[in-house]
């Protein structure tokens, strides 16, 4: 298959890595893991005012970063081909046009494209990244969840033990942290909004989750 | 439920995205098939108990997966510090008076 | 309706807003502000209980959590019954429906109580010690009879309907206690800019101050209650939590509350509120202002209804406008306790005299009372109460200097109401929790915070300093003093002034004397949740129980729901006053968390039915739910257990798949395995170390299988790896082992093996993973690929890059059935797309889903092991028959190697997993069914192993098993059989595990 590249020298037998486009062709529909939820209609159908605001942001390009960031060429690179530097802070992210980076741990960042965008990244990281790296496509294994609204706090802690006061989550702030009895990577976003990276099989327990504890404010779904 | 420093996130964190592993600073012996019955069974099986300064290792488990070590007072439950895989404890059991 | 108690003004509650509500059936009213303790006490309802032991009529004692006896069963309906509640906490609403819960059959009438002493008799001291051992098997009968009769509550045998949740909160000063302490101390720590969160039980804050006298600042207390409250609401950082027991206080300045929210406004939570939440409180510093509780003191009979701790009277008199009783007798040994003669005496009923046992008693509140003209008797103590459900009489004696004797004649005086002070013991339960002692203070006559490594300041009453002033002073204190530790600038205030009152020095009394010796005396009651009398104090004593401890255990003081929140300190100077030896040498005491009881519901919070633990989903669950799937949950997972058509059974729907399976084609979904991506130049040294086998020549574009071992030897978990290129390889692991394989693989890499280049990635969720598997599977895949997959291009365990109906897809030529089969993984959002293409196409072929079950059978015809289910942690790779899998000769000592070598591991009896045939095909074994050699051998008969796999295989016909035999490697062919619990004994031969195709053709073509 045309798409599916290897490194390694050209026409050698042996590739030290592969990468391959996942998506097909335009003709098929991808299916985010809330598909099923039919936010579509919840939205349509569904109130428009409340202190929570719902919206699942999906088939995004989702990637697993892997590489010393204290390694010069490395961090050229990687701010070349994402247009902006990895955050080295701990906790922190940047975001510059269509693409975002998260701080994961000191050697992993979690970075989000446009879903169209995950294999042009892939192949130039493929391409031009020197050393010892990885880059994983973790699109299908992940969505994203937009929360906002008044009381998007109020629902925050009733769901994960970290502290979301303005003085300790910045705008901007990321943490992987505990969601309820899953997992997320929480975001904050803006002054009332944060967007949560969770896992495709928690995403149904989640979703019911939020609606949960989100019923005493008013829940308003956006599709 | 512990508040756990993670030197990598360099923040406090709830002890629920944590996960224990035992005492710290237990070594797989380099030589593996060359070790007595003994040695092995040491490596494997035996650890400390203190009352007192205790080293542990520790993963942030939910958080950003990395492995480090906890210094703890298995008295007070006081964690006296905590560092990296690959550094020495500066607390141990003989600066500290015995209770 | 009367409330003949209730003073015509005076005190919180609002006499305009009637509140009806029932207690043991009857209606009754009161006011809004009541709780119900006070309500009762206006409507003159002495008795709320029965003892434990002795089944004695109880009455209201207190008036906070401290009340031993009003333990009520509150609910209106069978699905609303909350047991253990506190009649002093409960606050009023209306259509409230309470019961006593001591007090089987009825609290007027007992039957027990018409047996009283005979009851007693049968549960002396160390009861449950010296009964319940001998005999054990009469243990049940026992029980049921004291469950019933000491009234311990019951549960609702419905569901909650109400909703309870968690919260997790962070701030910088947690302040317990809303009295003057934590309201200063909560000032000025919000000025201070802190962020702020103080919690006090009662429906509003105040704490003493609401039922006191006192001014402060030229106005009534409450007024300056009333002032904080109203500027501490003007801070967006600070958190007022009215109603919420801070009930735990745990390490690292964690704290738990348990806020009721709407358990003061109807039965039901209105409108699908929130009934009850707990705070998880990670404090950076902790204020406790928990104020102090009043001991009453032990003296004969005390437990008559009437009886009552002097503050609590006063309480009831200002708070609530109620005075519980005509004829009043107080008992101190303190200047403090004169304001409730005071109190009652101002309210305009008769305070019959003040039994002081001070010889000399002086101060204000002495001398105001002198003032009224009340009679006190000094140096004297009550010694004894008559009446049986209320007072009616005391029995007042003059006492040595000390209190240790009765030395003068008895005087009877009548009087309705004794109220008792002994002092004020300091609420140090919270500090208690995170293992600090409390100490010992002469001068306070009490226990006050020992040194902790909390980061935790005391403010108040707790100290030891029981005056507002004090309380005020040490909250500013406080509060400045945490600012300070967070580096905030901490802002003056002057301490607001107080009333001055000059109080004569307390005396330490606990027990007041009988004129006989304490075991003859009338019972003197120390802990009357339990029935814990200073005799039976005593006598474990002198049964050589000198430790505290052991006396609180032997007499079970300080074990009912109230902790001995009344009784303890009591307990303490009985057994100390025994022995001879001051209370600090007889011990201390200790509370555990929960301060008081709380509900399941509020622990639970949102963590129950649907929610109570996450449920995983496939990219193609939907479709399984649609086609009829019957589900198994794998960990968290949710798996497709079968697919039974209509009318099918079970046994049926599995002979259907698993022939269709072998005949044409069938189709798993696979996506729960765990699939770990890994890179770096050293990823094949290190799959050498973590996998028995080897790995340094598996070339690109094929895949192994693999075992796991821990450094025992022992296999964890197994899968298959695939090598994607020289440096890169996609690791699958069983469903459940997943996250714990990651996590041993980062183990090693990051405390042994950090010098080896490898990154490890997670992508479990990231692909949708289907196995078409049976001979027609190569058909069915090819309508769907343009890639070659014929047998000559596409081997077995190789995997190649493709389009799987228009999805890019890795597929992979491995097997878990023994048939040619196809894995194909496609990105998880395309895997539902690709399932129901495959079904397009797959129906000429009958193509059939199958799920977990017949995957285990089919593998089972194979012989192939599922780790966890053929293994069990203690078996190594030879145990299995799997030595194959295991490469002794890589260089580097792989993990489990060196386990392996050990002794034991090379035993030759050791029990390997082999085949097993019943001689009656038909018969399928039990899983865990035992086997023995020799089924004549006496019981209990040497086991030899257990059946760890067992099914009815439609393709063969017949049972297969597989199972554990000590030696059974070299025993094919030989018997072995299961006596089986239903007196059966299955006849079996020992036999390899491969049952079908054992020369590996079918996966071959």
């Amino acid at each position: 298959m045309s798409d599916v590249k290897a490194t390694g020298a050209e026409a050698t037998s042996v590739p030290t890595k592969v990468v391959m486009n996942q998506l097909p062709g335009a003709g098929i529909v991808g299916q985010s893991p809330l598909h099923h939820a039919d936010l579509e209609t919840v939205a349509k159908n569904g109130p428009k005012q409340g202190g929570v605001k719902f919206k699942e942001q999906k088939l995004m390009g989702l990637l697993t970063l892997r590489c010393n960031a204290q390694n010069p060429e490395q961090a050229a690179v990687a701010e070349k081909l994402l247009g902006v530097a990895l955050p080295t802070t701990p906790l922190t992210s940047v975001e510059k046009g269509d693409t975002s980076v998260r701080w994961i741990s000191p050697d992993e960042w979690l970075i989000v494209v446009p879903g169209n965008k995950a294999f042009a990244l892939e192949s130039a990281f493929f391409a031009d990244m020197p050393g010892h790296y990885s880059l994983v496509n973790v699109s299908g294994g992940t969505t994203i969840y937009q929360l906002s609204g008044a009381n998007v706090k109020d629902v925050l802690k009733k769901s994960t033990p970290v502290d979301i006061h303005d003085s300790e989550f910045p705008v901007g702030k990321v943490v992987s942290t505990v969601f309820a009895k899953s997992s997320a990577v929480i975001r904050r976003t803006g002054e009332q909004s944060f967007e949560l990276v969770v896992r495709r099989s928690f995403a149904d327990y989640l979703w019911l989750w939020i609606q949960d504890a989100s019923r005493e404010f008013g829940l308003v779904v956006e599709a | 439920m512990f508040h756990i420093y993670c030197p990598h996130c360099s923040e406090y964190r709830e002890e629920e995205e944590f996960h224990y592993h035992g005492q710290a600073h237990i070594a797989r012996p380099l030589d593996p098939d060359s070790c007595t019955d003994e040695e092995w069974g040491n490596y494997m099986f035996f650890r400390k108990n203190p009352k007192g300064i205790h080293h542990e290792l520790w993963d942030h488990a939910a958080g950003c997966r990395k492995f480090f070590n906890v210094t703890r007072n298995t008295v007070t439950y006081e964690i006296k510090e905590v560092y990296k895989i690959g550094e020495q404890p500066k607390v141990v059991a003989d600066a500290v008076p015995s209770k | 309706m009367a409330q003949k108690n209730r003073l015509q003004s005076g005190g919180r509650v609002d006499r305009t807003k009637p509140v009806s509500f029932t207690y043991n059936g009857k209606k009754y009213q009161g006011f809004a502000g009541d709780t119900l303790a006070s309500a009762l006490l206006a409507n003159g309802v002495d008795l709320v209980g029965r003892s434990f032991k002795y089944s004695r009529p109880r009455g209201i004692v207190a008036a906070g959590a401290e009340e031993p006896n009003a333990i009520m069963q509150i609910g209106a309906t069978e699905a609303t019954q909350v047991p253990n509640v506190r009649a002093t906490q409960q606050e009023l609403f209306d259509g409230l429906v309470a019961g006593s819960t001591n007090g089987w059959p009825n609290v007027e009438t007992d039957l027990m109580g018409l047996v009283g002493k005979v009851g007693g008799k049968m549960m002396p001291p160390g009861f449950y010690y010296k009964t319940f051992m001998f005999p054990q098997s009469m243990w049940e009968t026992y029980e049921q009879f004291i469950r019933k009769a000491a009234g311990l509550g019951r549960s609702p045998k419905e569901y909650d309907p109400d909703i309870y949740d968690n919260i997790n909160q962070h701030c910088d000063v947690m302040i317990v206690g809303a009295g003057p302490a934590g309201l200063a101390a909560a000032l000025v720590a919000a000025r201070g800019g802190a962020r702020v969160i103080i919690a006090d039980e009662q429906n509003e804050f105040g704490g003493s101050l609401l039922s006191s006298k006192e001014t402060i600042d030229g106005k009534a207390g409450s007024a300056w209650v009333s002032e904080v409250v109203k500027e501490l609401a003007t801070y967006k950082d600070v958190q007022m939590l009215p109603r919420s027991t801070v009930n735990g206080y745990h390490d690292h300045n964690f704290l738990t509350i348990h806020q009721r929210c709407t358990d003061h406004i109807a039965d039901r939570a209105p409108n699908g509120q929130v009934r009850q939440r707990m705070h998880r409180v990670r404090a950076k510093w902790v204020v406790l202002a928990t104020g102090a509780h009043e001991r009453p003191l032990v003296f004969g009979n005390n437990d008559v209804p009437g009886c009552m701790v002097a503050s609590a009277v006063s309480t009831y008199i200002n708070r609530y406008g109620v005075l519980p009783g005509n004829e009043l007798v107080l008992m101190t040994s303190n200047d403090n306790a004169y304001r409730t003669a005071l109190d009652w005496h101002d309210a305009g009923r008769k305070v019959v005299a003040i039994v002081d046992s001070r010889r000399n008693p002086s101060g204000d509140l002495v001398s105001a009372a002198r003032d009224r003209g009340i009679n006190i008797i000094a140096g004297s103590g009550v010694i004894d109460v008559h009446g049986s459900k209320r007072v009616q009489e005391v029995s007042v004696a003059s006492l040595s200097e000390d209190g240790s004797r009765v030395t003068g004649s008895v005087q009877k005086l009548r009087a309705d109401t004794v109220a008792s002070s002994g002092g004020w013991s300091p609420v140090v339960h919270l500090s208690c929790h995170t293992g600090s002692r409390p100490v010992w203070k002469d001068d306070v006559i009490g226990f006050v915070p020992g040194a902790t490594v909390q980061q935790q300041l005391i403010a108040g009453a707790i100290s030891g300093d029981f005056t507002t002033e004090g309380a005020l002073s040490q909250g500013i204190k406080a509060a400045q003093e945490a600012l300070s530790k967070l580096g905030k600038s901490a802002p003056e205030m002057a301490v607001p002034k107080t009333d001055k009152v000059v109080q004569g020095k307390p005396m330490a009394l606990f027990h007041i004397p009988h004129s006989k010796p304490t075991s003859q005396a009338p019972k003197q009651f120390v802990d009357y949740q339990n029935d814990v009398t200073a005799a039976g104090i005593e006598l474990a004593c002198r049964e050589g129980f000198e430790s505290i401890e052991h006396v609180k255990r032997y007499t079970a003081m300080g074990f009912g729901t109230d902790q001995g929140k009344l009784g303890n300190i009591n307990g303490m100077a009985i057994a100390a006053k025994f022995l001879n030896q001051s209370i600090p040498e007889t011990g201390t005491t200790i509370f555990r968390p929960n301060y008081t009881p709380i509900t399941f519901g509020a622990i639970a919070g949102r963590n129950c039915g649907e929610l109570f633990d996450p449920k995983r989903y496939t990219a193609m669950h939907k479709w399984h739910v649609e086609h009829g799937a019957k589900f198994e949950d794998v960990g968290q997972w949710k798996r497709p257990w079968y697919f039974p058509k209509p009318g099918e059974s079970m046994h049926e729907a599995l002979n259907r798949e698993c022939v269709a399976t072998r005949e044409s084609v069938g189709i798993l979904d696979a996506s729960t395995l765990g699939k770990i991506d890994i890179q770096g130049k050293d990823a094949r040294e290190f799959l050498g170390r973590v996998y028995s086998n080897a790995w340094a020549k598996l070339p690109v574009g094929k895949c192994r299988y693999g075992l796991m071992l821990k450094e025992d030897g022992m296999v964890f978990d197994d899968g298959v790896t695939s090598c994607l290129g020289d440096n890169h390889f996609l690791m699958t692991t069983t469903t459940g082992g997943a996250a714990g394989v990651l996590n041993w693989l980062e183990l090693y890499h990051q405390t042994e093996w950090p010098e080896l280049e490898v990154y490890f990635t997670s992508v479990t969720d990231h692909w949708a993973t289907m196995t078409i598997s049976g001979p027609n599977s190569r058909k069915l895949l090819e309508e769907l690929t343009d890639a070659d997959v014929s047998k000559e291009n596409f081997g077995f365990m190789d995997w190649k890059p493709m389009e799987v109906a228009g999805v890019p897809a890795r597929v992979f030529r491995i097997s878990f059935t023994g048939e040619l089969s196809f894995e194909i993984n496609v990105q998880a959002n395309y895997g539902l797309h690709v399932w129901e293409k495959l079904f397009e196409h797959g129906a000429k072929y009958n193509l059939t889903p199958y799920g977990t079950e017949t995957m285990h059978i089919l593998r089972a015809e194979k012989g192939f092991i599922i780790a966890g289910q053929d293994t069990d942690g203690s078996v190594h790779p030879y145990d299995l028959g799997m030595g194959w899998a295991v490469s002794m000769n890589k260089p580097f000592s792989f993990i489990g190697k060196r386990g392996m070598g050990r002794e034991d591991c090379v035993r030759k009896d050791r029990k390997q997993l082999v085949g097993i045939k019943t001689i009656d095909p038909n018969v399928v074994l039990p899983e865990g069914a035992q086997g023995v050699f020799d089924p004549s051998a006496p019981i209990p008969m040497p086991m030899v192993g257990h059946i760890t796999s067992s099914y009815w295989s439609a393709n063969l016909g017949r049972s297969i098993a597989m199972g554990f035999v000590k030696g059974g490697l070299d025993k094919m062919g030989e018997k072995v059989y299961y006596p089986l619990a239903d007196g059966r004994v299955v006849e079996a031969e020992i036999c390899s595990p491969i049952f079908l195709d054992p020369k590996g053709e079918r996966q071959n073509v």
